[in-house]
């Protein structure tokens, strides 16, 4: 088979310039460069994108291929699929990486169906094996129940992708150089078949759950709406943000946008207090990246206690109250 | 409007991490003796999504299960919470741990089926956590796709799906026939009624072998798949708990609080 070479990271922009999970991803793609060999190549895609290709050099890519096109925004997955299988194969990528979201998800099998490629969802880890030559990826299956490793194929396009926050970034640079190509004109438009009709941003109560250095989070066992309003009082004296577990999502106490585990958000703060959730691998998998977890649960062999660094056998009921009164005498 | 509905066999993903074993000389999970394999929770809300397409625009609902012959048993759940049709696609020479794989065996079938407007699959089998199958079928059978649905409205010739983003949602539109996949948001799967369970356990299930659907060379297609399975293991996050003490709660909280600020100076 071919001689494959060199690293697609496909980017996506955030608020405030390149997604996080791009700087991730453009960390992750210079350390695997002993087997991947040639360079890091980003690609942006959609309308004046050109502006953030310096950041990308910054952040480690090598060279920045640019495709302004407003129709991108129109047929989004369609559009990123051609890009994508178009340029692994004009290029011939060894290892395309992309972020676990909303466009990865399905970008993802998409591009790999299409290139024929090895694929890898949602990984954790990614290394090299330079003395197999071949990249080995780690992954939560099972509802995190388990971990999978798994290694490319030689002469195999591998197309992963990584879940947020399980790799740091590369170091900002500003004195790195590298190229900007504007690739719009090159890139043949192939069918298009999905159109986007409204996009809609439903805002997210109280703080940002993702960049949080506090969430509080309730589960099941919070039992209702009423509950719910001790934990957002709490999330508020703390300065936190206000998360929980997928029975109170189910249950319609909360918005399904502040569910945190494997269906939700994936979050790493510097506290995570779990209220009243037992502590089942699907939400574990959500949290690890927590620099201590408080748990506070009324069975004292509750899974959650497990994984936590600090525990509270009580009933939140009962606790909550005299916890919320110590922190409003505390602020005062 | 004729509806496919791809539903897989897998192990109980409510089963408690005590009886989650591995064989880490095989790769292999063990399945724990006693604990019958369940569909797969979003297949089951993809039939729910098939029923409410039916009820509203009629039509027929067809639900295929590729695995072991045991799949018999999800696949009459199906036909009791109200699909029309049921088979089973299974072939000793299938390798059913490769979803890429799947994803070509389950393309042969619909092939086989022939007529088809929509084919709804769950956002993801809760065995293997991939959510590939339906966005690669797509590419193989060159249709639209749109995942992780949360509401489904077909019209004449189209259909328009609410797709669940991080930050929100996005409505898209597809020219049929089109894949969707359809995620926990959609709603709650229906219980089959007595009535659909009396009837689904008369139902003949077809089972179709490799040879029925022209794909005996599966193995050997040039299908990477994800790679060679390294290494399979259960791991531990265990960290060591410092449970606070108190008689009273007033003492107990007291406590906490003393700990989360401590832990907040601590941290850089
Ligand atoms: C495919 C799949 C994906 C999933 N994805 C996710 C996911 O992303 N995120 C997620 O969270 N879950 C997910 N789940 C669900 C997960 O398996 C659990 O069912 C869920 O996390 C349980 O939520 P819980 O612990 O809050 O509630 P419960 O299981 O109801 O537990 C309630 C807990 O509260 C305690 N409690 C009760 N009353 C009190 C009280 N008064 N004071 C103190 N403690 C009390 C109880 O002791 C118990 O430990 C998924 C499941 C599946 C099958
Ligand atoms: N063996 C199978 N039989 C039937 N449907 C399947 C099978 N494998 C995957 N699917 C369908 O594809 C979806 C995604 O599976 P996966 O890509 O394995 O996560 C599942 O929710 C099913 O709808």
């Amino acid at each position: 088979m071919a001689d494959l070479k060199g690293i697609l990271v496909v980017g996506e922009l955030g608020k405030e310039g390149l997604a996080s999970i791009t700087r991730e991803l453009l960390g992750v793609a210079r350390e695997l460069l002993d087997v991947a060999e040639g360079e890091v190549n980003l690609m942006l895609i959609g309308e004046d994108v050109s502006s953030y290709a310096e950041e990308g050099i910054a952040f480690g890519a090598d060279k920045v291929y640019v495709v302004n096109d407003v129709s991108a925004q129109e047929f989004p997955c369609d559009f990123y699929t051609h890009a994508v299988d178009q340029f692994c194969r004009k290029a011939g990528i060894s290892l395309c990486l992309m972020g676990h979201t909303d466009l990865g998800r399905e970008l993802a099998p998409r591009a790999a169906a299409r290139l024929r490629g090895c694929i890898c969802m949602d990984c954790v880890e990614i290394r090299s094996d330079v003395k197999e030559k071949e990249f080995v990826q780690l992954r939560p299956v099972f509802g995190g129940k388990a971990m999978a490793e798994t290694a490319s194929q030689r002469g195999v396009i591998q197309i992963v992708t990584v879940r947020h926050k399980s790799m740091s970034g590369f170091v900002h640079r500003s004195d790195r150089r590298g190229d900007i190509i504007d690739w719009s004109d090159q890139l043949q438009k192939g069918p298009v078949r999905t159109r986007l009709i409204e996009r809609k941003t439903e805002e997210q109560e109280g703080v940002n759950i993702e960049n949080a250095p506090i969430i509080v989070a309730g589960g099941g066992g919070i039992g209702g709406k009423e509950g719910f309003e001790l934990i957002r009082e709490l999330g508020r004296l703390l300065k936190g943000a206000v998360g929980a577990s997928r029975v109170p999502v189910d249950e319609g106490w909360v918005h399904h946008n502040i569910e945190i585990g494997q269906t939700g958000k994936i979050v790493s703060p510097d506290i995570y207090v779990a209220v009243a959730i037992s502590g089942a691998t699907q939400h574990i998998t959500g949290i690890l990246g927590s620099k201590c977890i408080v748990a506070v649960n009324k069975d004292p062999d509750a899974n959650i206690f497990k994984v936590s660094d600090v525990g509270v056998v009580a009933d939140y009921k009962e606790l909550l109250p005299y916890v919320i009164e110590h922190l409003r005498g505390a602020s005062k | 409007m004729e509806i496919i509905v791809l539903v897989k066999e897998v192990l109980d993903p409510d089963l408690p991490p005590s009886k989650f074993s591995v064989d880490t000389k095989n790769n292999r999970v063990i399945p724990p003796e006693g604990i019958p394999p369940v569909i797969s929770p979003y297949d089951a809300v993809a039939i729910e999504a098939a029923l409410r397409i039916k009820e509203e625009a009629g039509g027929r609902i067809t639900v295929v299960s590729l695995g072991n012959p045991s799949a018999e048993a999800v696949v009459r759940k199906a036909l009791a919470m109200g699909a029309d049709a049921g088979i089973v696609v299974s072939d000793p020479s299938f390798d059913l741990e490769d979803s890429y794989l799947a994803a070509h065996i389950l393309t042969q079938t619909i092939r086989k089926i022939g007529k088809y407007d929509l084919i709804l699959c769950g956002r993801q089998a809760v065995d293997w956590d991939r959510g590939v199958t339906g966005p690669i079928m797509a590419e193989y059978l060159a249709v639209p796709v749109a995942t992780l649905a949360r509401a489904i409205k077909v019209s004449d010739r189209s259909v328009r799906v609410e797709r669940v983003l991080a930050d929100g949602h996005e409505t898209l539109e597809m020219d049929l026939p089109a894949i969707i996949t359809v995620s926990n948001e959609f709603g709650q799967a229906r219980i089959p009624s007595a009535w659909g369970v009396i009837k689904a356990v008369k139902e003949e299930i077809p089972v179709w072998s490799a040879k029925d659907i022209g794909a005996e060379d599966a193995q050997n297609k040039d299908n990477p798949g994800e790679g060679r399975l390294r290494r399979l293991y259960i791991p531990s996050y265990e960290r060591k708990c410092e449970f606070l003490t108190g008689e009273r709660p007033e003492e107990l909280a007291a406590a906490l609080v003393k700990k989360i600020y401590s832990r907040e100076t601590a941290s850089p």
